[in-house]
């Protein structure tokens, strides 16, 4: 993801452009909590994280964040029905065991979610695979077979697919490359998908 | 740590209150009166009183929590965590500790003397809990005209008081910091006591706990304190402290401490046994297996306290698992508590909450912070 001169990448500004001031959020894989933490100068929210990383969680306690220590699998069964705004599973659904039953989870104790997620068909990834018989490494998928902690691959399309099987209301749909939103073919070319998302 | 970021010299303050017939009423329904609490402060108390943080002690901790008293070498049991420009910053906030009732460090306790005989308590002290230390502990801080506490901070023992104050005055405290605790013992926690106990009650010097003319039932309560102690360390910390390392160069075949661990723990009941009162050990242990804020004690059913936690838990925490905390986190999950929650990686077993100084003091200094509503590091953006 490309950081910005002044520290914000240009997913999470989509990303928090698409939150209400004054909301609560639980950021589902909140990482060093660089998107919480401009959620709440930004946006003036209350909000919460969730990650598995001891070290990643001393940096967001550093940056005044509350942050849960423990992995998505297992730690969402314990709040209640619709208990936060928004919650966000950025650049962390494809990183869980079971993405389906954490994005349903995600689901009932969020009245939103936004999902951000590498798209996999981007056309410099299906150059690799289909011309250069290699597993894609791009911007947006940065890692090397051995060490991805990418554990599902899916595409812009596979995820509307997806909300639509489920029956989940897609609200906003934001492709990105490059720092860019992409309008045109958006599953060939946007390297980043943003999808805000309900189910009632 | 130094000498040099210490707080320096400090001495033990005492608050008397709930003389007859004003006695202070317990859980159980019991009295008791007067009531003499002994503390220390370290820092200053601002203007408006805001910047309080109550320290709580472990189960055979002491008033006595950081600088030097006179003539000692040693200082208070958790002096790293507590001076200037530590996590505890006494530049920033007043530090209270006090002693719990029950005890033997200058509050009341069995080894009291009862005003009505004018010979110690001994069995004769009523069965105190940890809602009762807690309740004593209010009254100190209503006597030094705190209104609401910054934080109430404590490791196993001291945890479990933290989480008192949550439940008895949620309105007092702005957030609230356990560290290796319960909300309730496990059957594994109450037996480790009970064996400590019945190590006491079977000395034949304890005397049905009336010892106080003819000395400490010795044996008994430094057998108690080996136990605590193997259950303080882990197994990992063991290995590294004492492997199987000698004290002599050979074994001398005789049931005498061959092995290092087994000279620790002889010195550890030892020099337990100089400091610590044994009915006290019996009294206190008690409060902590009856103590169980499980379910909708904490926080009732529909209620949002407007207080901050961090939960601190550590890996190797055998007597005082990670899943203990958890299940703290989940109850707060639940009454959607702001919350920060971290398992530290540490070997140290149950001691860790009194080793592991720099994880610790990371995540209480930053937390502090964020509750007074200082701004966290990397925050400013140009927006």
């Amino acid at each position: 993801m490309s950081i910005q001169s002044n520290g914000i990448s240009f997913e999470h500004r989509q990303i928090a452009d698409l939150i209400k001031p004054q909301a609560t959020v639980l950021d589902l894989g909140c990482g060093d909590g660089e998107l919480l933490a401009y959620l709440l100068k930004k946006k003036q929210v209350e909000g919460q994280g969730i990650e598995i990383d001891e070290q990643a969680i001393y940096k967001c306690v550093a940056k005044g964040l509350s942050v849960f220590h423990g992995d998505l699998d297992s730690g969402l069964k314990d709040w209640g029905d619709k208990s936060f705004d928004y919650v966000i599973l950025d650049q962390s659904l494809q990183q869980v065991i079971y993405p389906d039953t954490v994005l349903q989870e995600a689901l009932r104790l969020g009245k939103k979610v936004i999902v951000g997620f590498p798209n996999f068909v981007h056309f410099k990834a299906r150059w690799q695979l289909a011309f250069r018989g290699r597993v894609p490494v791009t911007p947006a998928l940065p890692f090397e077979w051995f060490n991805t902690p990418n554990l599902h691959f899916l595409s812009l399309l596979d995820f509307e697919n997806y909300c639509a099987k489920r029956g989940i209301t897609v609200k906003r749909k934001i492709s990105i490359s490059a720092n860019k939103i992409i309008r045109f073919l958006p599953n060939l070319r946007a390297e980043t998908g943003i999808f805000l998302i309900k189910k009632d | 740590m130094s000498k040099e970021n210490s707080i320096g010299k400090t001495d033990k303050k005492y608050y008397s209150f709930a003389a007859p017939p004003n006695e202070l009423v317990l859980e159980s329904g019991e009295k008791l009166g007067p009531v003499k609490i002994a503390y220390e402060t370290y820092g200053q108390l601002n203007k408006d009183k805001s910047n309080a943080i109550l320290v709580e002690h472990a189960f055979s901790g002491d008033a006595h929590a950081a600088g030097y008293h006179e003539g000692d070498d040693k200082p208070g049991w958790w002096d790293d965590l507590i001076g200037p420009d530590k996590a505890l910053d006494t530049k920033k906030y007043f530090i209270i500790c006090s002693n719990i009732i029950g005890g033997c460090k200058g509050s009341t306790g069995p080894s009291s003397i009862n005003p009505v005989t004018g010979k110690p308590y001994a069995l004769d002290f009523p069965i105190v809990t940890v809602a009762d230390m807690v309740k004593v502990q209010k009254y100190l801080i209503d006597h030094l005209g705190i209104k609401k506490l910054l934080s109430v901070i404590g490791g196993s023992m001291g945890g479990m008081q933290v989480l008192q104050w949550v439940a008895s005055y949620p309105e007092s405290v702005l957030s609230a910091i356990p560290i290796a605790t319960t909300l309730k013992h496990s059957p594994q926690q109450i037996a480790f006591d009970e064996v400590g106990r019945q190590a006491v009650i079977a000395d034949p010097a304890w005397l049905n706990g009336n010892y106080y003319d003819f000395g400490q039932p010795e044996r008994g309560l430094a057998v108690a304190r080996m136990i605590g102690h193997i259950t303080y360390m882990s197994d990992r910390s063991m290995e590294e402290k004492f492997s199987r390392k000698l004290k002599e160069k050979s074994k001398n075949l005789k049931f005498t401490s061959d092995f290092e661990v087994e000279g620790y723990l002889k010195y550890r009941g030892d020099t337990f046994v100089k400091r610590f009162d044994a009915n006290s050990y019996l009294y206190i242990t008690k409060a902590m297996d009856y103590f169980d804020l499980s379910g909708d004690k904490l926080i009732p059913r529909k209620k949002k306290p407007g207080i901050r936690f961090l939960v601190i838990a550590f890996k190797s925490d055998w007597l005082y698992p990670a899943y203990q905390a958890q299940e703290i986190v989940k109850l707060l999950k639940a009454r959607n508590v702001n919350t920060t929650y971290c398992e530290i990686d540490s070997t140290y077993g149950h001691d860790a909450f009194l080793v592991e100084i720099e994880k610790e003091s990371h995540l209480i200094k930053h937390f502090l912070r964020s509750v007074s509503g200082e701004n966290g590091e990397e925050y400013e953006y140009s927006i």
